[in-house]
């Protein structure tokens, strides 16, 4: 502990700094004795009284008799106690050096001791730093080992997956083995017992075969016998076989290979010609890489067209044709490539003057939303109206009046065309009717007439008298009514526009008896004078 | 749409005759053959047990009715019914039978496939076969009936052998790379020949018709591997379906995947149309349930159904099929092209209600048909692009590109649809019951939804 205190003391000062106190203390005391100066400077004979005074002062607060004492007047020094005092003073010198040594011998224990600990600290810091660095490298180490431990146990859970998985097929085939290994051995067992039956001696029963007669063969040749030319035909055949499909799939792969070398020429024409087009548009700058560019392409324009004709099927042609597609096509995509690069650009640029047409297009936006929300509605109302009628419950007449909405029109025209049909049905009707009372009046008048003719024929025999004249108009009436019928029957032209209305549906069976009278009623007025001139005549003949 | 009466028929044994003017059907050991227009009965003839296979000869003048119990063979003729022939295999049993394609032979594979004998039914002769490798598509005949390709193994070694059918003259026989060859088949033209190796490796190996292996090719390793495999009709595209629950299309000119559809189980983002099959429950109230319609069972118990359209996303029902079992129900089991080769339908095992459709033209899905319960058979039409469905209950379900539509087959006593065939003509279909089989005619306009 003491040591310690000391250290914390006499931090920082050297050895050699810790004796010179002494060393000094020595110096000067010889130097004390060596100049007697001191004295001479200290006491002289004038203030002896002072400086003995003075040192008694002192002498008692060293702790040691005085010497001089003030009571006595006689100013005599009292030589024994000062000499007493000089041997005090000796000894008190004695002791304080002898102290002083001893504490020097410690000082310089210490000191040493101090640079001991010193080097040992610094010892120990240095282990300190190396243990620190070692620590690091251990601890590095471990992470390193650490890691490697991570992966070798996926590895190792890998190679257990992979032994579980191969674990699992060796058992599926082991059991497969089994079941074939079972099966063979069934089948030993089988043929086992077989030979053990043939060998005990069961009837061997015999192939044969039991036909009612040969059949012909399927192709109705003859078999031929089996010699080396039918060999040799079979290997022909066989290899023909084979010819025929391999030259067959050439056939195929040559249909393919031209239709895709077609393809691949217009694609090429097509990228060139959009080439060539946007080479117009290009910049001045550009134009002389495009000039180049252009009579290069130009110039294999030329050599391809030249060459397709005479053979595409020549290793250098088809590589021509596929670099030189893959040469248009890299300068197709690098001109799309700049022309995005320069649209970009523009956008950037003119940020501005595309705020306006994106309002237009916002506004045309929002028109045709409007326009989209304003159908949708419609079509809501629509579809509810559909629904309403559809879903309500209504009464007859309105479900009536309802159903016919979407067919009045039809039902309208329908019931004028009815409407018509009935008026000309009425119209048929009618003159049908007329027709036949005209029929049965003309019957009538036929009856009525041959009634006249037979009595007129019966006067003429009974009266065969000049008086004949009279009777004649009557007689002439009544033949002209025979003329009539006779005439209408014989002509039957009269009114070719009426026949012809006759409606051919509504005729009634008495129709069939007059074929050629018309149906119309003025027909018997009309024919009237007609017949009469006739009937002069004839009567003219008669007489 | 007319439906016409229900006939008695035994095993699904029921084929039309390839020139479409027959109907054959097995009723437990009788052939019966129908007119295919008036179904009146034709001929009928009695074979000696229950017939397992019946197949018309190609010129539809001859029937072979086989029997594998006994190891008969009986062939009948359409023109001659006093015709008659059987072939006795006699002890060494018999596993399967066929014709050739001229119609002259029969093929008979042997018990444990230890030959396949050729019977000919014009010189009596015999031939045989070696080494004929059991496997689930073993012989395969080109289109044009001229070659004959049989997977053989020899020595724990995979072979071909393309035999000329006129004379079964070996013409070429070549080793493949398989491990275990599960099965082979002819393109439309004739030209090349798929191989593919069984599902524990995935491997697809395409042979030219001389025996040149002209590509290999391969998807991935290890998993469970190819589960089918067509060829379109145009002989373009190859369809590999496999248990990764993807189709995978090669095309024919350098026999790489130009394409890839897979079947995921949540449909997100997609043009195609997803028809739902749903329930139209009858009204309970609203009917008369009278004695006379109960019995009748007309709205009671034949449900009608439609189809809704679902908006996506849509989630398809998965079922995860047991992982110890062999041969799981997961991966695309069926592929078909539609005649024009325009479109595909596919099925996959553990989606068994949904049937997708592909669109060639667009590579992408056009449309996606959930049904309430698993598909069992679907099969275009040969002559347009028309899809038949059927899921055993008693409907009938048809898509074409205009729309889809569900069909109830009118019948008493529920006849349920298990497999359905078209008529080569495209005018009507055969639906096949466990017992039972009907004609369906369709009209000549397209089914509108």
């Amino acid at each position: 502990m003491p040591e310690s205190s000391l250290v914390k003391d006499i931090h920082g000062t050297s050895a050699e700094c810790r004796t010179s106190p002494l060393r000094e203390f020595y110096q000067s005391s010889l130097q004390l004795h060596r100049s007697s100066n001191m004295f001479s400077c200290f006491c002289t004979e004038h203030n002896v009284q002072e400086c003995a005074s003075h040192i008694s002062q002192e002498l008692l607060s060293l702790g040691l008799t005085p010497v001089w004492t003030e009571l006595s007047c006689r100013s005599e020094l009292n030589v024994t106690a000062v000499i007493n005092c000089m041997y005090d003073l000796i000894q008190l010198h004695r002791r304080s050096i002898r102290t002083l040594e001893n504490l020097e011998v410690e000082h310089h224990k210490l000191s040493s001791n101090v640079a001991f600990l010193q080097l040992t600290s610094t010892r120990q810091t240095e282990q300190l730093e190396v243990c620190k660095r070692e620590n690091a490298g251990l601890v590095e180490k471990e992470r390193q080992l650490q890691l490697k431990v991570k992966s070798l146990q996926n590895a190792v859970r890998n190679e257990k997956e992979e032994v579980h998985k191969l674990q699992s097929i060796i058992a599926s085939r082991a059991s497969q083995y089994n079941h074939e290994m079972k099966k063979k051995e069934k089948e030993f067992n089988k043929l086992k017992e077989h030979l053990h039956q043939l060998l005990v001696g069961k009837k061997e029963k015999k192939q044969a075969i039991d036909v009612l007669n040969n059949i012909g063969r399927a192709d109705g040749k003859r078999s031929l016998w089996k010699t080396e030319k039918t060999e040799a035909k079979h290997e022909g055949e066989m290899y023909r076989t084979l010819l025929s499909d391999y030259d067959a799939r050439q056939r195929e792969l040559e249909v393919e290979n031209a239709e895709m070398r077609k393809v691949l020429q217009q694609m090429k024409k097509d990228m060139m010609s959009v080439l060539s087009s946007t080479k117009l548009t290009v910049t001045n700058d550009k134009q002389a890489d495009d000039g180049v560019q252009a009579d290069s392409g130009e110039e294999e324009e030329v050599l391809d067209s030249s060459k397709e004709s005479v053979e595409l099927h020549c290793v250098h042609a088809r590589e021509k044709l596929t670099n030189s597609i893959r040469l248009q096509w890299r300068r197709l995509k690098n001109h799309v490539e700049r022309l995005d690069s320069q649209a970009s650009l523009a956008q950037v640029d003119e940020s501005k003057t595309l705020a306006v047409p994106r309002e237009t297009h916002e506004e045309e936006m929002n028109r045709l939303k409007l326009e989209i929300q304003q159908c949708k509605d419609f079509i809501q109302t629509q579809q509810q109206l559909l629904q309403q009628q559809l879903s309500s419950p209504c009464d007859e007449e309105t479900g009536s009046l309802l159903s016919d909405r979407y067919m009045s029109q039809e039902t309208e025209r329908l019931r004028e065309e009815w409407r018509t049909l009935e008026e000309q049905r009425k119209i048929f009707e009618r003159e049908r009717r007329n027709f036949t009372e005209a029929a049965i009046r003309l019957s009538h008048e036929r009856k009525a007439f041959e009634e006249d003719r037979a009595t007129w024929l019966k006067h003429q025999f009974l009266n065969s008298s000049p008086f004949a004249d009279s009777k004649k108009p009557q007689m002439s009436k009544s033949k002209s009514a025979f003329l009539i019928s006779a005439e209408t029957e014989a002509s039957g032209t009269m009114d070719p526009e009426e026949l012809v209305k006759c409606p051919s549906d509504t005729t009634s069976p008495a129709h069939g008896c007059f074929p050629l009278t018309s149906p119309s009623t003025a027909i018997t007025s009309r024919t009237v004078p007609y017949p009469r001139k006739k009937l002069e005549q004839t009567e003219d003949k008669d007489y | 749409m007319n439906f016409s009466d229900v006939f008695k028929q035994s095993n699904q044994l029921c084929k039309v005759s390839p020139d479409g003017k027959y109907l054959a059907t097995c009723v437990q050991y009788r052939l019966v053959v129908r007119d295919v227009s008036t179904l009146q009965i034709l001929q009928l003839y009695t074979c000696l047990d229950q017939v397992s296979h019946m197949e018309w000869s190609s010129d539809s003048l001859f029937i072979l009715c086989a029997m594998y119990k006994r190891g008969l063979v009986q062939v009948w003729s359409l023109e001659q019914p006093d015709w008659h022939c059987k072939i006795d295999e006699g002890s060494i049993g018999l596993v399967s039978s066929r014709w050739s394609p001229d119609g002259r032979h029969i093929l008979n594979t042997t018990e444990f496939h230890l030959r396949i004998t050729v019977w000919s039914l014009c010189t009596k002769a015999v031939s045989y076969i070696k080494y004929p490798k059991a496997c689930q598509k073993g012989i395969d005949f080109s289109r044009d009936g001229s070659y004959m390709a049989l997977a053989e193994r020899r020595d724990c070694k995979d072979y071909v052998s393309v035999f000329v059918c006129d004379d079964w003259h070996l013409l070429r026989h070549f080793e493949t790379e398989t491990q275990d060859l599960a099965g082979l088949e002819w393109s439309p033209n004739g030209c090349v020949l798929a191989v593919w190796d069984s599902c524990l490796e995935y491997k697809v190996l395409l042979y030219s018709l001389d025996g040149r292996l002209q590509s290999i090719y391969s998807a991935y390793e290890w998993s469970l591997g190819v589960k089918s495999v067509t060829w379109s009709p145009s002989s373009q595209f190859l369809a590999i379906g496999s248990y990764d629950e993807k189709v995978r299309i090669l095309n024919h000119i350098t026999w790489t995947k130009f394409t890839q559809f897979d079947h995921p189980s949540t449909i997100n983002s997609t043009k195609a149309v997803v028809y739902k099959e749903v329930e139209k429950r009858p009204a309970a109230g609203s009917e008369d349930l009278s004695i006379h319609n109960i019995t009748i069972g007309t709205t009671l118990f034949n449900t009608q159904s439609k189809y809704d359209i679902c908006s996506l996303p849509v989630q398809i029902p998965v079922v995860k099929p047991d992982p110890d079992r062999a041969n799981p129900k997961i991966g695309v089991s069926t592929l078909a092209f539609s005649s024009d080769s325009r479109y595909l339908a596919t099925k996959n095992d553990n989606m068994a209600s949904v049937v997708w459709v592909w669109d060639m033209q667009k590579m992408s899905l056009v449309a996606v048909l959930q049904q309430i319960s698993a598909v069992r058979c679907f099969q275009w039409d040969p002559r347009r692009p028309r899809l038949a469905l059927c899921t055993g209950n008693a409907k009938l379900y048809l898509w074409s590109p205009p729309g889809c539509v569900s069909v109830p087959v009118p019948s008493e006593g529920g006849f349920q649809v298990q497999s359905l065939s078209w008529h080569c003509s495209g005018d009507s279909l055969i639906l096949l019951g466990k017992e039972q089989l009907c004609f369906c005619y369709m009209d000549t306009d397209q089914e509108n939804k």
